[in-house]
């Protein structure tokens, strides 16, 4: 157990003591026990940052269930390095938010803490794993803690659908990405992500890749809401401000893009990485800014930014993967789309959790998030203000925020794709840049919408819940830290670039550095009068544009309608889904007992009649056989006329005696076989049930005793003869395939010697195999047990009815 | 209306000791001719269930005081009884004994633990019927 382990871990076990603080420091916010572990982790892992700057990496491994190559392996490159700084980081600032963001008086804090804590084990242990096994085990603890975060006030009917919805989305790709854990195992014989890295030439020409690397991404795809998997995260927006800052922007959203991020080396070197990463990315970002813009929620607002904001990260790692195909670093003109995505990724998880915080004081102090009831709070929340421009215009790529930066970068990306002469992308590469243009226009828009509407314009005091006045001190340090940072980043990038992007790309793409080499990445503001400035040029004008004919046009977005959505599709697909496995099962459920002997009988004729046919088993062989005397045809022929007859009886009497005459005769076949045991056991018991059967027939009801002919029914009829063939078939041929000699002989020869009795029936009965016996006689007490207790329990349940 | 049952009831008293000795013949002879614990248990239970149709549930109980699902399990101790005996001689269980004695008056016998064994077959089969056949008759 290293310290990195107890890093890692200590988040779980500090939830162990949440309880007990909560329990006994009543007075204290239970908060304030919690702020120091992601401070100090913070701090822990900052340290790091000299390793990981040279390319080294620290790997702790903990065996855990070694036989099964599953250890408990950790590992800190640039990269997860990367992710544990934003987890604890943010998380430190999130904890110190809520602590004034949830009243301790109306909420129950420690369950709050609970779950944050383990969201953020879960989250460090997904990062950091170097074991792909370990790595699932965090990932859908993620996936859990996020529910019950999203769930938490749950006497809210939305809180609990969100809960469910995300559940049910994430824990699908979850389980996709284990088959593609499995199947990663299966071509590469390691669960080690270093390992199979260092054998993705093996792995891109198996003829599983596809359908792993498939699997992995419908894992990646869903956790970060990418289309059209992201309906989860509007819906996620139930939970308290802090958790959607935290899980649903900053870190959890996110994991699907470490995710692609940790097995680009694996799997990127085929067009259908490239081509699916990217494409779903550019479709996302679109579909997820144009969303953005109908909303009139400010965290549906900040949602769909989420959404695609992911998409644009997303589609520069698949864009920034097809730089591996040209090997190449020495003017680094293909990997930008890669320094775009981390870049990003950081600036990404800054503003937009400062954005969502800003949601949250905006809530706090006005009572609504809705923008047709706000605005011009400016006057009164100057503070608030300023940080939610700071947010926005970072978000929108305006400069000097570190929005404009990453946007020029992933502007340039996108131009490449159009150059790019592998894939096939240069016929359909120069969709890239176009799609991600326009939606970098909506992403402006909503961004003015969610600035303006708000803050500027009309105040409508009528409209709101409480009279709104600045947010308390410590609700704005945390926001005022990250907007700080937005503009660090901004003005200041490169102090992000040597320490912290360029060895996250070296662990992106590894297999383009050589040994102790790392990536040159210099972030510049002034690129010159490139296509890329006029670009955004084109960004902010046409989205001032559209923001002041706003009312003119959302016209269009009713065109569009609610039916065809996608959330319309999950929730009537659900609906569809109960409905059609209730039809299902009640087709086949039909509670008649009938109907299920009829299955059973008839899967039992299927199965034995193909595995006969299909084995060839049938046999006749009358060589063995005895030679037919009179009495047994007699016999035969009474006990096969009384059968039929039965069948055909009128009244319930005569098949009684019928089945009595039936018993009798099997006795007298005994007699004539020579069983003599047999043939006094049968005659009592037959005499018994044929009086049990008589007393139950004296007992049938007046009204049910309709005295017909069985019904003929032609199922029941064919079903009855195929059994009774088969059975028969089976009977010939096991006959004739007799493979070896019985085994009486023993007995024959040992029931005197041994056992000191002659009658080897009852010797066999309870000396060689008393065992059964003793059983047997179980069960008749057993049945006697029974009618005893169905008899007394029912006359005394009638007594006490009267 | 009282009817007048003396002549079954009168052959009744006479049969049931004819049954009686066969059955216990039955179970005796079981291990060297036809018959053993099961039959032996039918043919007791069928004299007292002759009883029972010549007189009536109340009499029966009264002369044959049995609590019969106690019985049951009195055979149950007795069969497991038999098999974990043989435990106790560090024998696998179920493992059975017998030898042959000479008694006076008998000669020469064979003793036999199956026959214990048996015994606790003939008491649980009686009282499994008796048990079935007197529950169904009081259930009325």
């Amino acid at each position: 157990m290293s310290l990195l382990h107890l890093a890692v871990l200590s988040p779980l076990l500090l939830a162990l003591l949440i309880p007990f603080l909560h329990k006994h420091f009543r007075n204290i916010h239970t908060g304030w026990f919690l702020l120091p572990l992601p401070a100090v982790l913070f701090g822990y892992f900052l340290q790091f940052i000299s390793v990981t700057r040279h390319g080294d990496t620290v790997m702790e491994s903990l065996p855990w269930i070694s036989s099964l190559g599953i250890d408990f392996s950790l590992k800190i490159d640039g990269l997860g390095l990367l992710f544990a700084l934003l987890i604890t980081g943010i998380g430190a600032l999130v904890v110190l938010y809520s602590i004034y963001y949830l009243s301790p008086e109306k909420e129950k804090l420690n369950t709050f803490y609970i779950y944050l804590l383990l969201f953020m084990g879960a989250m460090l242990g997904v990062v950091l794993s170097d074991n792909l096994i370990v790595l699932y085990s965090f990932w859908e603890l993620t996936s859990f803690s996020s529910f019950l975060l999203i769930g938490y006030w749950n006497h809210k009917e939305r809180s609990r659908y969100g809960a469910q919805k995300s559940m049910l989305i994430t824990v699908f790709g979850g389980l996709s990405m284990l088959g593609g854990i499995l199947l990663l195992y299966i071509i590469t014989g390691t669960f080690s992500i270093s390992e199979t890295i260092a054998m993705s030439n093996e792995v891109v020409n198996h003829p599983l890749f596809t359908a792993t690397l498939i699997l992995f991404l419908l894992g990646a795809f869903t956790k970060s809401a990418q289309f059209p998997f992201h309906i989860w995260l509007p819906d996620a927006m139930e939970a308290p401000t802090p958790v959607s800052a935290y899980l649903h922007s900053a870190t959890m959203v996110k994991a699907g893009i470490y995710l692609v991020a940790r097995m680009t080396p694996v799997f990127a070197h085929s067009g259908t990485w490239v081509w699916l990463v990217a494409g779903i990315g550019v479709i996302t970002l679109f579909w997820g800014s144009f969303s953005a813009v109908k909303q009139t929620d400010l965290k549906a607002i900040l949602a769909f930014s989420t959404v695609s904001q992911l998409g644009m990260i997303m589609s520069l790692l698949g864009i920034g993967a097809a730089a591996l195909h040209y090997g190449t670093i020495k003017d680094g003109y293909y990997i930008v789309a890669v320094t775009a995505a981390v870049f990003h990724l950081i600036n990404h998880a800054t503003f937009k959790g400062s954005l969502f915080m800003v949601t949250g004081i905006i809530d706090h102090e006005t009572g609504t998030r809705d923008i047709r009831k706000l605005g011009g709070l400016m006057n009164f929340m100057p503070i608030t203000f300023t940080l939610a421009i700071i947010g926005t215009f970072s978000m929108a790529g305006v400069p000097p925020f570190n929005g404009f930066l990453s946007k020029e970068m992933f502007f340039t990306g996108m131009l490449r794709v159009a150059e790019m002469d592998i894939f096939s992308l240069e016929t359909w590469g120069i969709l890239f840049p176009v799609i991600a243009w326009s939606a970098s226009v909506f992403t402006f828009l909503y961004s003015m919408i969610y600035v303006f509407k708000t803050f500027t314009g009309k105040y409508q005091p009528e409209k709101l819940e409480k009279k709104p006045h600045e947010a308390p001190i410590g609700m704005l340090v945390s926001p005022v830290i990250l907007a700080s940072l937005v503009i660090i980043f901004g003005i200041f990038p490169n102090v992000l670039s040597h320490n912290i992007i360029s060895p996250a790309m070296g662990s992106i793409l590894p297999s383009l550095l050589a040994d102790g080499e790392s990536f040159d990445v210099h972030i510049s503001h002034w690129h010159g009068f490139s296509p890329e400035l006029f670009m955004t040029l084109g960004v902010i004008v046409l989205g001032l544009l559209l923001f002041k004919t706003l009312s003119k046009w959302t016209g269009i977005y009713r065109i569009f309608p609610e039916r065809l959505s996608l959330n319309h599709l999950y929730d009537g697909g659900l609906e569809m889904i109960e409905v059609a496995s209730r039809n299902i099962t009640k087709t086949y459920m039909n509670g008649f007992i009938r109907t299920y002997l009829v299955y059973i009988f008839s899967f039992l004729i299927f199965i034995l009649a193909t595995t006969m046919i299909y084995k060839d088993a049938f046999k006749l062989d009358f060589s063995n056989v005895a030679p037919i005397r009179f009495f047994e045809v007699v016999l035969v022929l009474i006990m096969a006329v009384s059968a039929i007859t039965i069948l055909f009886a009128k009244s319930r009497l005569t098949s009684i005696i019928l089945l009595g005459a039936v018993g009798y005769t099997v006795a007298l076949f005994f007699v004539i076989f020579r069983a003599p045991d047999l043939a006094l056991t049968q005659l009592v018991i037959e005499t018994v049930s044929v009086a049990l059967f008589l007393l139950a027939f004296y007992h049938l009801p007046q009204i049910r005793r309709n005295e017909e002919r069985i019904r003929f029914k032609l199922t029941n009829a064919l079903i009855s003869i195929g059994v009774g063939a088969i059975v028969t078939l089976i009977a010939l041929s096991s006959h004739s395939n007799k493979m070896f000699d019985s085994i009486s002989q023993y007995y024959v020869e040992n029931t005197y010697k041994k056992a000191g009795g002659e009658n080897m029936v009852n010797v066999i009965l309870v000396d060689f195999r008393g065992f059964d016996t003793m059983f047997e006689i179980t069960v008749l007490g057993i049945a006697a047990l029974g009618i005893f207790a169905m008899i007394k329990l029912r006359m005394t349940r009638g007594k006490e009815q009267e | 209306m009282k009817t007048n049952d003396v002549i079954l009831q009168t052959v009744t008293k006479v049969t049931l000791f004819i049954i009686i000795l066969f059955s216990i013949h039955l179970f005796f002879a079981g291990h060297y001719y036809p018959g053993g614990g099961f039959i032996g248990g039918l043919m007791t239970s069928g004299a007292i269930v002759l009883l029972l149709l010549a007189f009536d549930i109340k009499t029966v109980k009264s002369i044959l005081p049995i609590d019969y699902i106690k019985l049951t399990a009195i055979g149950l101790l007795f069969a497991i009884g038999t098999g974990a005996g043989a435990l106790l001689f560090d024998m696998p269980f179920l493992t059975h004994a017998y030898t042959y004695v000479n008694m006076p008056l008998l000669g020469k016998t064979s003793l036999h633990t199956a026959v214990l064994f048996d015994t606790g077959v003939y008491l649980v089969v009686i009282g499994v019927t008796m048990t079935i056949i007197q529950t169904i008759g009081e259930s009325e």
